[in-house]
């Protein structure tokens, strides 16, 4: 470290300092974020989690509690893990499973993993540890031995899951074991079926195996991360030997970033779209200057930096990030671009919102937030001028700024990186999540051309089927738990482990709604869930997607539960309005459909309806049909 | 000098330790500063570690018990390259 490093970190503090002690949560939380970026460690992982601790008042995370069980020296990598996910919104807390005590703290019924109730537990174990004969004694062993081994250490890694399962709620990401940088035999064990890397692969197959029957288990691919970084440099066989830890200084941070990939997804904090700027950012040059045929954008360098770009945003898309764009551009010259140039990967109809304009890009990205009927929360932010960047995450902090390296051949790659995409399971509607935007573009056009609202609502017809939670809708209803903001009048957050009991839990109802219309399906988007009480039925969750707000659809699905409440005796449907800073969307919802408020205390008012003298009237312009079961009485 | 090794240590010290720099001293050790406990201790090791660009040895790791006996190990190793602050 030279000089100049060690006045631009005491330069940091000091602006930090300045900005916590006046108050200034965006400009602390931006420069936070920065320091980080520029100078991650351990020294500036405590600076950042002690600023973090003065920043409380003001700052609004996502809490996650996290168990680590382990067979190594992890201490060094909490600190780290912490301070970015402070960095990406979300306070960890942390306890360590006891050295090497990872198979007990599963297995023992009273252990204190199963008292803590965590959101997560990872089990970050290694080959050595987990299979020694494999890793250092591998030569000495018949090909019948190393089968027996393979076999034998699934079936420990079954029982320790299946035993967890049985007994915790939380999420379990488990650690994949990593192969040997120098095989005991060489090259010749690339050569045989019994070799000691296929061995150990076949162990990580066998994993996924269980991951896949278990719900909420993930496998982290541990051996991949270690390959990705560099097996000859990840390990410091110095430390591991004198205090077990593995890893060299220097990767530490790569281990860091991997469970945070898992911790974000499962935090609730991942956004939705990514806004993406033109000139630089998806082709190279400036529109303006270099015009059609000047850009760069195609197979080959320099444009191929830019079609790897659109190849990673594609792959977003296909997993159901929506796209948008923000730029400063004439729009005509803009849009001959997306539309006509032969290098162009993306096309226009995959943008879900456009802003190529010269206003403001703060105001811009507000603007594509509400067109899109998202929070701004739920935007990333990608463009090549640091300028705009800073100055997006100086106005708009909610924004995920993606933060780019200086060469473009380095673009797609960061972009890959960036966690706030990443997702554990691929519903059906995220598939299809692109083509849903292009046909929501459409109905506004008709809403523009429609007279009255009923009659724009009629012109849709409107399609609601309303049924039971079924295993293969577990995961999307559990995720519109998760990630439902604006129409959502608890935001009670739910794991898919969560849906399945309440689905079996006789006092509980769960209504899915899945709505189609002319132009489309919008597959599952409503969802309530209820519960039973004497002459009474509560409403515990009540939630719309974003992507139908405001087509009367919550009323369908109101009417539906209000009857079925009645049928099942009850005599009044209560349920209660939490207000969070973004459910202004459903504020009026109970008072709208003629409930009365009978009840508040400091999480938010109680409402009331007497089944008895009131019904709901479904909108004539839904079609809704039922499937559920007849309620008990 | 302000970019002595040893004033280099003093700082990147005060980081880990959460401590004043007028608190780290030549002579500071675990006995004199509460938080240098031994994960705080290997904190620091991999701290110096990665701004130095060296590694430590087991060895070289024990000995590290003042902050001067860490600026002679750093001094001993030759670092890549002393920069003087332009």
């Amino acid at each position: 470290m030279n000089t100049r490093a060690i006045e631009t970190q005491d330069s940091f503090r000091r602006d930090i300092d300045l900005a916590v002690s006046r108050g200034d949560a965006s400009l602390a939380l931006s420069l936070l974020g920065k320091f980080w970026r520029e100078y991650p460690g351990p020294a500036t992982a405590s600076y950042l989690l002690a600023s973090f601790e003065e920043l409380r008042p003001v700052w609004n995370p996502r809490v996650f509690q996290l168990i680590v069980l382990r067979s190594f020296t992890v201490e060094p990598v909490i600190s780290l893990l912490q301070a970015s996910a402070a960095v990406n919104g979300i306070d960890l807390r942390v306890e360590i499973g006891g050295f090497n005590a990872y198979a007990q703290e599963l297995l023992d019924p009273h252990s204190s993993i199963y008292e803590t109730a965590p959101d997560g537990v990872v089990l970050a174990v290694q080959t050595r540890d987990v299979v020694p004969q494999l890793w250092s004694e591998f030569a000495d062993l018949s090909p019948a031995a190393i089968a027996q081994t393979v076999e034998e250490v699934l079936r420990s890694y079954r029982g320790w899951i299946e035993a967890f399962r049985s007994r915790s709620r939380a999420h379990l990401i488990v650690h994949t074991l990593e192969i040997p940088e120098m095989p005991s035999q060489g090259i010749l064990d690339a050569q045989v079926r019994e070799g000691q890397c296929e061995s150990i692969r076949s162990i990580n197959r066998g994993l996924l195996q269980i991951a896949q029957e278990t719900e909420g288990v993930y496998v982290l691919d541990y051996d991949a991360l270690v390959a990705r970084f560099g097996r000859g440099v990840w390990h410091d066989e110095g430390k591991w030997l004198s205090v077990r830890l593995p890893i060299a200084a220097h990767c530490l941070v790569h281990l860091a970033h991997e469970w945070l990939r898992y911790i974000c997804p499962l935090a609730g904090k991942s956004c939705k779209v990514l806004v993406v700027d033109l000139d630089n950012t998806l082709w190279g040059g400036v529109a303006g200057e270099d015009g059609f045929e000047g850009i760069q954008i195609g197979p080959d360098y320099p444009g191929a930096a830019y079609q790897a770009v659109q190849r990673a945003m594609l792959d977003l898309y296909h997993r159901g990030v929506v796209l948008a764009v923000c730029s400063k551009n004439n729009p005509a010259e803009a849009m001959e671009i997306l539309a006509r140039h032969p290098g162009m990967l993306l096309k226009p109809q995959q943008f879900a919102a456009l802003r190529i304009n010269w206003n403001d890009k703060a105001r811009n990205l507000r603007e594509i937030a509400a067109e899109l009927n998202v929070g701004v929360e739920a935007l990333a932010f990608l463009d090549d001028n640091p300028v705009e960047r800073q100055w997006v995450r100086s106005q708009v902090p909610e924004v995920s700024v993606i933060e780019l390296p200086k060469d473009p051949m380095d673009y797609a790659r960061a972009l890959r990186e960036a966690c706030v995409f990443e997702t554990l399971k691929l519903s059906a509607e995220d598939r299809e999540r692109g083509k849903y935007y292009e046909e929501q573009r459409q109905r506004q056009d008709l809403k523009r051309g429609s007279s009255s609202l009923e009659d724009f609502y009629s012109s849709l017809q409107m399609e609601a089927e309303i049924g039971e939670v079924k295993p293969e809708t577990i995961a999307r209803i559990g995720q519109l738990t998760q990630k439902t903001n604006q129409f959502n009048l608890t935001t009670r957050r739910y794991t898919e482990q969560q849906i399945k009991a309440m689905s079996l839990d006789p006092t509980c109802r769960l209504y899915a709604l899945r709505a189609r219309d002319r132009f489309g399906d919008n597959g599952l988007v409503g969802l309530a869930i209820t519960r039973q009480r004497r002459g009474q039925v509560e409403i515990d969750t009540f939630l719309m997607s974003c992507r139908v707000i405001g087509r009367t659809l919550e009323t369908a699905l109101l009417a539906v539960i209000a009857d079925d409440a009645h049928n099942a005796g009850a005599r009044r449907l209560s349920g209660w309005f939490v207000p969070t800073p973004k459910n202004a969307p459903a504020r009026e919802f109970y008072s709208r459909h003629g409930f009365t408020r009978t009840g508040e205390n400091e999480q938010g008012s109680l409402w009331d309806l007497d089944l008895e003298h009131r019904t709901i009237q479904s909108p004539p312009w839904i079609r809704v049909r039922v499937c559920i079961k007849e309620a008990i009485s | 000098m302000t970019d002595s090794i040893a004033e280099r240590v003093r700082r990147i010290a005060t980081g880990i330790f959460q401590v004043p720099l007028d608190r780290v001293l030549i002579q500071s050790s675990p006995e004199t500063i509460e938080t240098w406990d031994s994960l705080q201790h290997l904190n620091l090791v991999l701290e110096l570690e990665q701004v130095f660009g060296v590694r430590f040895s087991p060895d070289e790791m024990a000995q590290m018990v003042t902050v001067e006996a860490i600026v002679g190990i750093l001094e001993r190793k030759g670092l890549p390259e002393a920069d003087s602050g332009s």
